[in-house]
C-alpha cells in the first residue's frame, strides 16, 4: 500500500515537474547570454494560452479533427506567442539597453494579463459562455507511448514501472530531451561555448570576434519558446484543455528558483525540477498534517533554493556562479 | 565586390551616448511615448473590442477620478505604492536590486496584526497602534537585512535572494493564518470588529487621510535624504562605482546594510499602514503585486521621490480606469494589467533615445566610403 502510494507521489511529482523544466531550461538558456529574464512567468501564460487560442480556433474551424494537426497548431501557436514575447524582452534590454529586472517585471504582468484576459474572455468573442474546455486537443496531447500498453500488458512490476514514468504524453519525454540537448549544446559545441563567454564577459567576446547581439537575441527567444511549452504542457496535458484563470499560479517564479538550484546546469535541472515538483505537491502525500503545517512544507522549494544560493556564493567555486554579466546590458562603447 | 571593401562600409546606424540632453528635450521624448502607447493601446482595444477608444479613455478617467469617494480610493492606493515606491528606491540607486518589496511589506503587515489579533482589547488603542508600527517596521528590517548581509559580505546575488524571499514570507502569512482561523475557511476576517482596536483613526470623516498624509511627508524626507545628506550621497557613489566608494573610504558593506534597513523598514511601515490603516486584516494578497509595480514606478522617476507622484498617479490611474472599463464594457479586469505592460514598455524604452543618439549614415558619408 505504502509503495504504492509513494510510487504515486513519484509519478505526481514528475507530472508537476515538467512544466517547471520547461521554464527552468529555458530560463538558463537566457541566462547564460546574461540575460535574466524575469518575464519567464508571463512568457509561460502566454505560451499556454496561446496554444488554447489556436487549439480552439482548430476546434471550431469546422474541419475533420485531424490528430496531427491538434498537436502541431497549438504547439505552433504556443511557441509563436512566447517567441514574441521573448522578442519584446531582447529589443528592450539588447538593442534598447533598457535595465532587465524593470522589463522582465513588466512583461510578466503583461504576459499574465494576456493569460487572463483572453482565458476569461475568448468564449465571449465567439458568443459562448462557460470555460474554455478543448477536449480533443487536450486528449491529443495526453496520449500516451505505444510502449507504455505493451508494458501495462507484461503485468507487475512492468505495469507499475510504465504508471510511473511512462504514463505522460510527448511534451514530458520533449521537456526531458530538450533539457539533455541544452546540456549538451552549452558543454560541448562552440557556439555554446561562445554563448557562455558572452554571459560572462560580453566586452572579451565581442572582442573575439562574437556577435553579442546575435547570441543574446537568439538565446533569448529560444529560451523564450522553451519556456513558453511549460505553459501549452500545463494546459493540455495537465488540465486536459481546461483553462482557468491564474492556475498556473506561481510555477514561473518557481522555475526560475530552479536555475539557482541547478547552479545553471540543464542537465542538474531535470532532476531538480521533479524534486521540486514533488515538493509542490508533498503535503498531500503526508498523512495527518494539520492545515498550518501544509503551509509550512509548501515554502520548503523556496527556502531551499535561498540554501543553495546562500550555500553557493559562500563556496565562491568558480563554475557554480551564476554568468558573471547577469543583468548588465552590454554597450561596446562604455568602458 | 570583394570583402575588405565590405568592411570599410560606414554603417547605416550608428549610436553614440549622449552626453547631456535639454531638460525639455528629455520630456518630450517622454510624453511621445506616452501617447505613442496610448495609440497603441487604443488600436488594441478596438481590434479586440470595436469600441470607440476615445470613450474608453474617457470612461477610464470617470472611473478613476469620477466622484469624491472614487478619488478617496484612488488617493489610497496611490499612496500605498508611493510608499512602496519611496521604500525600494535607495537601494536601487545603490544598484542593490531588492525584489523584495512585496516580502518585506508581507511581514510587516503580518506582524501588525499579530500585534492586533494578540492584543484584542487588552491594552489601549494607542499603545496598541504603537506596538503594531514597531513590530511592522522591526519585521520589515529584518526581512531586508537577511539577503543584505549576505550580499555585502559573500556576495550573494540579491535580486534572486529577495525575490524568493517574497514566496517565503507568502507562505509565512499562510501559515498564521491557518494557525489562527482553524476553521479552515483559508480567510482572516476583518480583526478587532466591533473594539476597532489598532485601527488607524478617521481624520475629518475621512477613512484614509492618515495614510496619504504619512506617505506624503515620507516621500518629502526621502526626497531631501537622497538629495541633500551625506548619506544619500554616499549612496549614489556606491551605486555609481563600488571601488571609486573604497577609494574615497566609505564603508561600502555599511551603507549596503545601512540602506537596506532603511528600505525595508519603510516596507514594513506600508504593511503597517495597509494591515492597521486600509484593510483591517491580513491575507497573502496584502501586497497585491505592488511590491514589483513599485520597482517600476521607481525606475520611471528616474529615482527621484517627488516624481514618483506622477509616475504613481500614472499605474493606480490605469489600473482602476481599466477595471472600471472592464465593468462598463463587458470586459475581463485583465485588460488593465496588459494596458500597463504596454505603457512601461514604451516608456522605458524611450529611455534610450534620452540616453543614446542614434546617427544615421549621411549620403556625403556614403559617397566618401564609396570611394
Amino acid at each position: 500500500m505504502i509503495i504504492k502510494t509513494i510510487f504515486a507521489f513519484i509519478n505526481a511529482a514528475i507530472i508537476q515537474g515538467i512544466p517547471l523544466l520547461f521554464g527552468a531550461t529555458g530560463e538558463i538558456i537566457t541566462e547564460k547570454s546574461g540575460n535574466l529574464n524575469l518575464g519567464i512567468p508571463g512568457i509561460m501564460y502566454v505560451g499556454g494560452i496561446s496554444g488554447i487560442i489556436g487549439g480552439y480556433l482548430y476546434e471550431h474551424s469546422g474541419a475533420e479533427l485531424n490528430p496531427a494537426l491538434c498537436i502541431l497548431i497549438p504547439l505552433l501557436s504556443s511557441i509563436a506567442g512566447s517567441v514574441l514575447m521573448a522578442l519584446i524582452y531582447s529589443f528592450l534590454t539588447v538593442t534598447l539597453r533598457v535595465n532587465q529586472n524593470v522589463t522582465g517585471l513588466a512583461l510578466t504582468t503583461f504576459g499574465v494579463g494576456i493569460g487572463n484576459f483572453f482565458g476569461g474572455s475568448l468564449l465571449s468573442f465567439f458568443g459562448e459562455t462557460g470555460s474554455i474546455s478543448l477536449m480533443t486537443t487536450g486528449l491529443c496531447f495526453k496520449a500516451k507511448l505505444p510502449l507504455y500498453d505493451y508494458l501495462v500488458s507484461l503485468g507487475e512490476p512492468f505495469a507499475t514501472f510504465a504508471e510511473t514514468f511512462l504514463s505522460f504524453g510527448f511534451l514530458a519525454y520533449l521537456a526531458v530531451i530538450i533539457a539533455i540537448v541544452a546540456s549538451f549544446f552549452l558543454k560541448r559545441t562552440k557556439a555554446g561555448l561562445n554563448l557562455r563567454s558572452i554571459g560572462e564577459n560580453p566586452a572579451t567576446a565581442d572582442a573575439a570576434g562574437i556577435s553579442v547581439v546575435k547570441y543574446k537575441y537568439l538565446s533569448t527567444l529560444i529560451g523564450g519558446a522553451i519556456a513558453g511549452l511549460g505553459g501549452l504542457y500545463f494546459v493540455m496535458d495537465y488540465t486536459g484543455g481546461a483553462w482557468t484563470n491564474n492556475g498556473f499560479g506561481d510555477r514561473g517564479w518557481l522555475a526560475i528558483a530552479i536555475v539557482i538550484f541547478a547552479i545553471w546546469r540543464p542537465s542538474m535541472g531535470i532532476l531538480s525540477s521533479f524534486l521540486f515538483g514533488g515538493l509542490y505537491i508533498l503535503c498531500v502525500y503526508i498523512p495527518g498534517l494539520s492545515s498550518s503545517t501544509k503551509e509550512l512544507i509548501n515554502m520548503l522549494p523556496y527556502v531551499v533554493t535561498i540554501l543553495v544560493l546562500v550555500i553557493v556564493s559562500m563556496r565562491k567555486k568558480k563554475e557554480n556562479q551564476p554568468p558573471a554579466s547577469l543583468g548588465l546590458p552590454y554597450f561596446r562603447e562604455e568602458r | 565586390m570583394n570583402r575588405t571593401e565590405k568592411h570599410q562600409r560606414e554603417p547605416l546606424i550608428h549610436i553614440t551616448r549622449r552626453a547631456d540632453i535639454p531638460l525639455a528635450k528629455a520630456w518630450l521624448i517622454r510624453l511621445a511615448a506616452i501617447v505613442s502607447a496610448l495609440i497603441v493601446c487604443s488600436l488594441l482595444i478596438v481590434a479586440i473590442t470595436n469600441y470607440n477608444p476615445i470613450e474608453v479613455f474617457v470612461k477610464m478617467a470617470e472611473g478613476s477620478l469620477g466622484s469624491p469617494r472614487k478619488l478617496m480610493f484612488l488617493l489610497q492606493e496611490l499612496s500605498m505604492l508611493l510608499c512602496i515606491s519611496v521604500a525600494v528606491t535607495p537601494a536601487f540607486k545603490m544598484k542593490f536590486w531588492n525584489l523584495g518589496a512585496e516580502g518585506q511589506v508581507l511581514v510587516g503587515g503580518l506582524a501588525s496584526a499579530a500585534c492586533m489579533f494578540y492584543a484584542k482589547d487588552s491594552i489601549p488603542n494607542a499603545l496598541l497602534i504603537f506596538l503594531m508600527l514597531a513590530a511592522g517596521i522591526a519585521s520589515g528590517m529584518i526581512w531586508a537585512l537577511i539577503p543584505a548581509v549576505f550580499k555585502s559580505v559573500w556576495g550573494t546575488n540579491e535580486s534572486l535572494f529577495t525575490l524568493m524571499m517574497n514566496y517565503v514570507a507568502m507562505q509565512l502569512v499562510a501559515f498564521f493564518i491557518m494557525v489562527w482561523v482553524p476553521n479552515g475557511s483559508n480567510v482572516m476576517g476583518i480583526i478587532n470588529m466591533n473594539s476597532q482596536n489598532g485601527w488607524l483613526p478617521d481624520l475629518f470623516g475621512q477613512k484614509y487621510l492618515i495614510n496619504i498624509i504619512i506617505v506624503f511627508i515620507l516621500t518629502v524626507v526621502m526626497f531631501i535624504y537622497l538629495k541633500y545628506s551625506k548619506q544619500g550621497y554616499e549612496i549614489s557613489v556606491v551605486g555609481g562605482s563600488q571601488n571609486t566608494a573604497r577609494y574615497i573610504g566609505i564603508d561600502v558593506k555599511k551603507v549596503i546594510i545601512r540602506t537596506m534597513l532603511i528600505s525595508g523598514a519603510i516596507c514594513g511601515l506600508a504593511g503597517f499602514l495597509l494591515v492597521s490603516g486600509t484593510n483591517h486584516t491580513i491575507s497573502k494578497e496584502l501586497a497585491g503585486g505592488m511590491g514589483f509595480t513599485a520597482i517600476m514606478v521607481s525606475w520611471l522617476a528616474k529615482f527621484n521621490p517627488l516624481l514618483m507622484i506622477v509616475t504613481s498617479f500614472l499605474i493606480v490611474f490605469l489600473q482602476r480606469g481599466a477595471g472600471e472599463i472592464a465593468t462598463a464594457f463587458r470586459l475581463n479586469t485583465s485588460v488593465a494589467d496588459i494596458i500597463t505592460g504596454i505603457i512601461i514598455f514604451f516608456i522605458i524604452g524611450c529611455e534610450f533615445f534620452i540616453n543614446y543618439k542614434i546617427n544615421f549614415r549621411t549620403s556625403k558619408e556614403r559617397r566618401e566610403a564609396k570611394q
